[in-house]
């Protein structure tokens, strides 16, 4: 079970407390009819599937209910920093590899 | 006292008898025994037989790690269970334990003739015959297969236990109270930190329990461990034995399981059997300690066969003799030891076989003292005796060429090739390993997680050496918590140091094929399997390991991985790393499955939603439904009426009087704030600008992806606040996907979202008597026809409750929702039906709901869509707001499949002969005579009789279906066919004129 | 190589097991190959296996990163069914099960697929309604699949539990006879055995670490741990890799990699028939053919490729395995494990052509892929030989996430593959 740091909360908690809400980062369109097919796909379905530090959006669904990012290393599932949604992804060094 | 007890010794309570039964014979053993000592203390080496030849055999340890003493242990009805380990199942009175894998006896078994023809089941032979002929594999050969194999028999009775489970934090934890772990324990509480320490064992102690001759600062080793236990449980240290930390999962979290119950005379009433402690700790220090690893060589398999600590174990720990003529053979200088304890209790040690050339001069004039001949440089051929090992033959190895066996007679053939650390818990974690050539094992190398590791488990030998080591590890985890600490050194006196070296199979001059030297012991693995696998191409280890099954059995390779791993890349002519190590997988040892369940069991294993009506129902007969997490009431049958005679009384009352129905389990989401109208345009197809306060609208709601996702009638309470309703299985999701676009895609907007699905309960009046009832019971508002119309929600008081009153209808009659405070719900109901007494008010279940918003073509979101069908799909294009530019899943209804012609639409059906009723699901075709697979059309999705229409009516999506109205179609039953014809899904008031009354 | 039979094994029983060959060489690549698959798994080499069986294309390489065998084939719960709703899904499946039925004859190994059932539970209204859509939809597509009371549940399952007040009732069941479960390796060295018998290169710890287009944008192979390997046609069949080795070739995919776990009891004798599966509580059992009781759950909630997977999934599978088989809760969990899954927004794969001229890609089976395996082989090998799908996987394609024409079998059902 990870521990996650909640950005408001500003406390480290089980990921029991806290919902995956899949990659980060990916904003939905200011006007999705002017999006061209491909586009829209790339909106609803394309994902980074990265291995390694991967952006992405948790919920602290038992807490304060709020989404934010997170920046987790998919290889070792350990979280490395955690950002207010909105905020850009801070910029981190390499892996997070054992 | 037993033949083989020596009296005075061990650490079992001579005053303190215990009666037990194995294979129906009474035993008696000791207070402190295992099943496995008390057996071996009446001279029974003989306890279980092997999984694939059926071979005898007898423990070859006394831990958790054993392979071959597997027994049935029961104790009544609904407590049994299949291949608990005799090394660690503790003595308690009465109980039960049977041997497995034979027949008709443990000492007759003609399953044996498997060994017989042990050529013909080399590894992987099932690969390579069976398939002829071709349908007789899982009709001839499998079962016969599947009779054989397995060990134990799965209990047919449900348990009447019960398990717990339990959180916790601790700064420091301890794994393994051997002396390392007790030293790290010590030394991280003395410098404050909080710790807990624990131990599979029944005490602390671990190694020290089996070396009573070592001194500790001057105390004797028991005295010592008891003076430590005393500090310990001074300090404030959780102690728990009996508990395994059986998995090491992520950011130090891990779970213990700790056995409460089951080494109890008696169960305590109400006591759990066993509790998962999961257990988040600051740092870890692992100290599992080392599990001693067998040698291979022809024969070693036979009961009486057996580790030389485990020996060890068995006499200083439980006072048993393992045998009154033990021959040793060992590459490690450990099991001089045990020789060495085993002598001076009194038993035959005729000879210590050596693998090495080489033996430390002090133990070689130790042996001399004990007259115990050394053999060194020798290696081990062969062994005799069928259900107890008699003989033992030793060779002299030189310059790698073997030479004249000398047969040794003996009755137990004590056995030592090294010690493995045990690294399970440290691999759980992805850690890496690094190869020790030396010691020919793994040792530990990196890991993420915030760990110590300590004594034997990182491959130090010696108490000194462990002592010592462990402390540091705890005080180094004490102190990068913040602790000043520091490890203090121990005087060790009578240490037992050593070293050894390691082997694969041990060299022999006989022709390969006669050797049978074991490496998986239950599995019945050679190291001629191993090879043999090598040769066929299993180049790793993972390969070797899948097609021979080392490993695999319920010790998980505990003792045969290293010899495996050793023979195969001797075979490939490399080195272990390079064939690789297979990984290490939780538990450590086999657990419950219902300790893992905890309190999740029955009742509890989910928690079932229950409305404030829900106790009404229960008192009036209600037969229930699941749906998502709620119950509720499906129909309330009368006498005997069945549920299609209870749905049609239901339905008939409500088109007819007036029914009343529980609609609390509706998701209920309070939107509020100054742009909630804006944020509801955003969320919903619908539009909602020009929604006056006081009136609500059905909205449809989409996925991102066009499809529809819930529905619900919204009432705009204010120009700023919306009572916005969802499907029951919905509303969670809702308010989850509301929540993520107002927080992450339009934080601008000022809009609070609040779910009041518990805060209502809701009560549904339908009926062309609804007013009647419900009007008496109403203050504050006038709801007659054209002050309260047809979509319209107030504020008022209902029966003295504070209300919000809905004037819709999911029937198609006059109808109303009154939402109350939930803790009114009850008596609102309570009332209404008091009130609706004299008009025959009649309480109706989800059935009846479901079958009157069928008669007038309502959809049911999840029953006649199926997460793959748009707005236009279900004839709903005119919830779309005309001008709005975007909203939830807007752009997605023009991709091109979404527009193409030919999608289902959901429309009527009706059968030719309406006392048919469709199965709900039934697929539709055009031409019933075509061959399969047929070109189905759609399917239906809806079905039921319907009392107002005498008939039965179905709802279904079918291809192009609203421009075939009135066409027929067929519905290709296993009975026959069925003729419908398609048809408007509005059966009953095409005009909607009786819910506008 | 040596050819499986009795008669050999009784030859090798009398000789000393010395008449057996290495079943595949461990191959050194070439430099250039026809065709080049990335995977080593049942997929892949089933793959190599029918381009050179069907298609005559034998110049074929198969690259691993690691041993043969050792991802989702070496990892997954082996159940094998094709009781799906929609017809494309149904054909795809029916087709692997119509191949799986005498993959022992054609491979000369026996794969032990075994036809013991597959049963499905359904707990509420929902459940039963779905799940008779699928009888009826299965019934008029040729594929078996019945409907159960519960009593009939129980009688093809005695230890299941259907008391009426359990807090998941079972209403009854899906049942499809003809499904069951095979042996994974086998499935794997079978595939593998064959293929180098018919001349294909099996190269394994050979990480591929991109795909090489050319100027004109077509594959021209793929680079590896052990340097270039040159091929016109690649096919990449690396299931929780897929998106990471499709990026070296620019196509961004819709697929996300997710942890899923499984577990085994102690061996016990037979006591449990077939494969019952409960999608309401997330958890599914059979038992194998030494006796333990292989027991799946659902996927972690969040990507990984850790192979890792926390403590509380378990639990609740077990919790769950407790509610339906409440006799079992005394069976002890022997080993548990992790697999990588490639999950797609419909949950179905993508099986066919790329945009870049000479890539295929087979992927996104999330938790359904060994049931597939000689199907998606059969029918990528088609697929790559001719460069254009077969009428069977021609739905699967990685367009249909432009245009929307999904095959949504979770959505249709919640049901887990």
């Amino acid at each position: 079970m990870l521990l996650i740091h909640c950005p408001y909360c500003d406390e480290t908690l089980p990921e029991m407390e806290f919902a995956y809400a899949g990659e980060a980062h990916v904003a939905r369109p200011v006007d999705p009819s002017r999006t061209t097919d491909e586009e829209w796909r790339d909106h609803l379905f394309v994902r980074s599937n990265t291995r390694g530090p991967h952006a992405e959006r948790w919920r602290h669904v038992h807490g304060c209910a709020r989404f934010f990012n997170a920046v987790r290393d998919t290889v070792t599932d350990r979280v490395l920093a955690t950002y207010p949604a909105g905020s850009p992804r801070p910029d981190l060094p390499g892996k997070d590899t054992p | 006292m037993s033949r083989h007890r020596i009296p005075g010794r061990g650490r079992v309570d001579a005053g303190r008898p215990v009666q037990f039964t194995f294979d129906g014979r009474s035993y008696d053993g000791l207070q402190g025994d295992t099943l496995a000592s008390a057996l071996l203390s009446h001279g029974v080496h003989l306890m279980g037989r092997s999984f694939k030849y059926h071979r005898p055999r007898g423990p070859v340890t006394a831990g958790s790690e054993e392979p071959n003493a597997l027994v049935g242990t029961s104790r009544g009805p609904g407590r049994t269970e299949p291949n608990t380990r005799a090394t660690v199942q503790e003595l308690r009175h009465g109980l039960v334990a049977e041997s497995q894998n034979r027949w008709p006896t443990l000492s007759f078994d003609a399953g044996a003739v498997n060994d017989a023809l042990s050529p013909l089941f080399s590894a992987g032979f099932y690969y390579k015959t069976f398939m002829w002929p071709r349908n007789f594999w899982d009709k001839v050969y499998e079962p016969v297969i599947r009779r054989a194999a397995g060990l134990g028999r799965a209990p047919t009775e449900e348990d009447p236990d019960i398990y717990a489970s339990r959180y916790a934090h601790t700064d420091v934890l301890v794994v393994g109270a051997g002396p390392s772990g007790i030293a790290a324990a010590l030394a991280a509480a003395r410098a404050g930190a909080s710790v807990t320490l624990a131990d599979e064992g029944t005490e602390i102690g671990g190694s020290l329990l089996s070396d009573p001759g070592v001194e500790i600062d001057g105390s004797p080793a028991w005295d010592w461990l008891e003076d430590r236990a005393a500090e310990l449980r001074d300090l404030g240290v959780t102690l728990l034995t009996r508990t395994t930390a059986i998995g090491y999962y992520h950011q130090n979290f891990l779970g213990l399981v700790e056995r409460l119950t089951d080494h109890l005379d008696e169960i305590p009433h109400g006591a759990p059997r066993e509790r998962m402690w999961r257990l988040r700790a600051a740092r870890v220090v692992l100290a599992q300690g080392a599990l001693e690893r067998p040698l291979v060589f022809d024969g070693n398999d036979r009961p009486g066969v057996m580790l030389a600590g485990a020996a060890q174990t068995y006499l200083n720990r439980y006072g048993v003799a393992v045998g009154e003529r033990a021959v040793v053979v060992t590459s490690h200088d450990s099991a001089y030891y045990a020789a060495f304890d085993l002598a001076d209790a009194g038993i035959a040690v005729p000879a210590i076989i050596d693998t090495r050339a080489e033996i430390r001069p002090d133990l070689a004039s130790e042996a001399r003292l004990r007259a115990i001949e050394v053999l060194s440089g020798h290696t081990v051929t062969a062994t005799s005796g069928r259900l107890c090992v008699a003989s033992v033959t030793a060779n002299p190895v030189t310059g790698g060429e073997v030479g004249e066996g000398r047969q040794l007679r003996c009755d137990c053939l004590l056995v030592s090739g090294g010690w493995t650390p045990s690294l399970h818990l440290f691999s759980h974690t992805k850690a890496s390993l690094s190869w020790d050539a030396e010691a020919g094992t793994f040792l530990p190398d990196r890991s993420l997680e915030d760990l110590h590791l300590a004594g034997a488990g990182r491959g130090l030998w010696g108490y000194a050496a462990s002592l010592s080591d462990g402390a540091e590890a705890g005080a180094a985890a004490a102190h990068a918590l913040g602790h000043a600490a520091q490890a203090t050194g121990l005087l060790v006196a009578r240490d037992r140091i050593g070293t050894g070296i390691t082997h694969g199979q041990l060299p022999t001059h006989r022709a390969p094929s006669r050797v049978r030297a074991f490496v998986d012991y239950q599995n019945d693995v050679t190291a001629k399997d191993i090879k043999l696998a090598v040769s066929e191409g299993m180049r790793s280890i993972e390969h070797v390991k899948r097609y021979t099954t080392t490993g695999m059995a319920t010790d998980q390779g505990k003792l045969s991985n290293l010899n495996a791993l050793a023979i195969a890349a001797d075979a490939l002519g490399t080195t272990p790393p390079q064939v690789g190590l297979t990984t290490f997988r939780p538990p450590y040892t086999p657990t419950t499955f219902a300790t893992f369940a905890g309190y999740h069991r029955g009742a509890a294993f989910e928690v079932t939603r229950r409305t404030p009506i829900d106790g009404w129902a229960e008192e009036n007969g209600a037969v229930w439904e699941p749906v998502g997490q709620w119950r509720r009431a499906r129909h309330f049958p009368q006498g005997d009426e069945d549920m299609d005679a209870a749905v049609d009384r239901e339905c008939r009352a409500v088109r007819a009087g007036v029914g009343i129905f529980d609609a609390s389990t509706l998701g209920k989401i309070d939107v509020t704030g100054p742009d909630a109208a804006t944020f509801m345009n955003r969320m919903y197809t619908n539009a909602w600008t020009k929604l006056a306060p006081g009136r609500c609208r059905y909205g449809l709601l989409l996925g991102e992806d066009g499809y529809v996702r819930d529905d619900g009638v919204v009432g705009r309470m204010a120009e700023d606040r919306f009572h916005v309703t969802t499907t029951t299985g919905g509303a969670a999701r809702v308010l989850t996907m509301m929540e993520d676009y107002l927080q992450t895609e339009w934080p601008d907007l000022d809009v609070w979202l609040t779910s009041t699905t518990e805060h209502w309960a809701v009560v549904a009046l339908n009926g062309p008597r609804a007013r009647d009832v419900l009007a008496p019971l109403v203050e504050g508002l006038d709801i007659s026809g054209e002050a309260f119309p047809m979509m319209s929600v107030a504020e008022c008081t209902v029966a003295g409750f504070p209300a919000r009153l809905f004037r819709l209808s999911f029937t198609g009659e006059l109808g109303y929702e009154i939402n109350v405070p939930a803790r009114h719900g009850r008596a609102l109901w309570e009332a209404l039906m008091a009130a609706g007494a004299d008009h025959g008010i009649t309480p109706y279940g989800t059935e009846a709901m479901h079958v009157l918003r069928a008669e007038k073509g309502f959809i049911i979101v999840g029953q006649d869509t199926d997460g793959t069908v748009t707005p236009e799909d279900l004839g709903l294009g005119w919830t779309i707001g005309k001008t709005k530019e975007d909203f939830v899943g807007m752009r997605s209804l023009s991709r091109p499949d979404l527009v193409a012609r030919g999608r289902k639409q959901f429309v009527g059906l009706l059968t030719a002969d309406g006392a048919v009723r469709l199965e709900e699901g039934a697929q539709i075709v055009d031409d019933p005579d075509q061959p399969l697979p047929m070109r189905m059309i759609g399917h239906v999705t809806s079905s039921y009789n319907s009392a107002a229409l005498g008939r039965s009516i179905a709802l279904a999506v079918v291809e192009n279906g609203r421009e075939r109205m009135g066409e027929t179609v067929h519905i290709p039953m296993p009975e026959g066919n069925v003729e419908a014809t398609i048809a408007p899904g509005v059966f009953y008031d095409p005009d909607g004129g009786r819910a506008k009354l | 190589m040596t050819r499986f039979s009795a008669a050999a094994l009784v030859r090798n029983a009398l000789n000393g097991q010395t008449g057996w060959t290495a079943q595949w060489p461990d191959a050194e690549p070439k430099g250039a190959y026809d065709v080049v698959i990335v995977g080593a798994g049942g997929h892949g080499l089933g793959a190599a296996y029918y381009l050179a069986k069907e298609h005559g294309i034998t110049n074929v390489a198969v690259i691993e990163k690691g041993w043969l065998g050792g991802g989702n084939t070496g990892r997954n719960t082996t159940i094998i069914r094709s009781n799906y709703l929609y017809d494309e899904s149904a054909r795809l499946y029916d087709h692997a099960l119509d191949l799986w039925e005498g993959l022992s004859q054609e491979l000369n190994y026996n794969v032990m697929f075994s036809r013991r059932g597959v049963m499905m539970l359904a707990h509420n209204v929902h459940d039963v309604q779905s799940f008779q859509r699928h009888v009826h939809a299965n019934r008029l597509n040729g594929v078996d699949n019945r409907w159960l009371t519960s009593a009939e549940a129980k009688d093809h399952c005695p230890p299941l539990n259907i008391s009426a007040d359990a807090r998941y009732p079972v209403l009854g069941a899906a049942l499809q006879k003809r499904a069951g479960t095979a042996r994974h390796d086998a499935v794997a060295w079978g595939y593998a055995r064959a293929a180098a018998a018919r001349g294909v290169d099996i190269v394994q710890n050979c990480p591929v670490t991109a795909i090489r287009r050319g100027a004109d944008g077509a594959v021209e192979g793929v680079e590896t741990a052990r340097g270039l390997i040159r091929a016109k046609k690649v096919a990449v069949s690396a299931a929780g890799h897929t998106s990471v080795l499709m990026d070296t070739a620019g196509v961004r995919m819709p697929l996300e990699s997710f942890p899923l776990q499984a577990l085994v009891s102690e061996p016990v004798k037979p006591c449990f028939p077939g494969v019952v599966m409960s999608n309401a509580v997330h958890a599914y059992m059979s038992q194998s053919d030494k006796g333990e009781l292989v027991i799946g759950s659902g996927t972690d909630q969040y990507t990984s490729y850790s192979k890792r997977g926390g403590l509380p999934l378990i639990e609740h599978t077990l919790a769950a395995i407790c509610e339906i088989f409440p006799i079992f809760s005394r069976m002890r969990m022997l080993r548990k494990w992790g697999g990588t899954v490639d999950v797609t927004p419909d949950r179905s794969a993508i099986l066919g052509t790329t945009p870049v001229p000479g890539l295929y890609v087979n992927c996104g089976w999330g938790t359904g892929g060994f049931k597939a395996t000689p199907g998606a082989a059969h029918t990528l090998a088609h697929t790559v030989a001719r460069g254009e799908p077969h009428a069977i996987n021609a739905p699967f394609t990685l367009d249909r996430f432009r245009t929307g024409r999904l095959i949504d079998e979770a959505a249709a059902a919640a049901v887990a593959h």
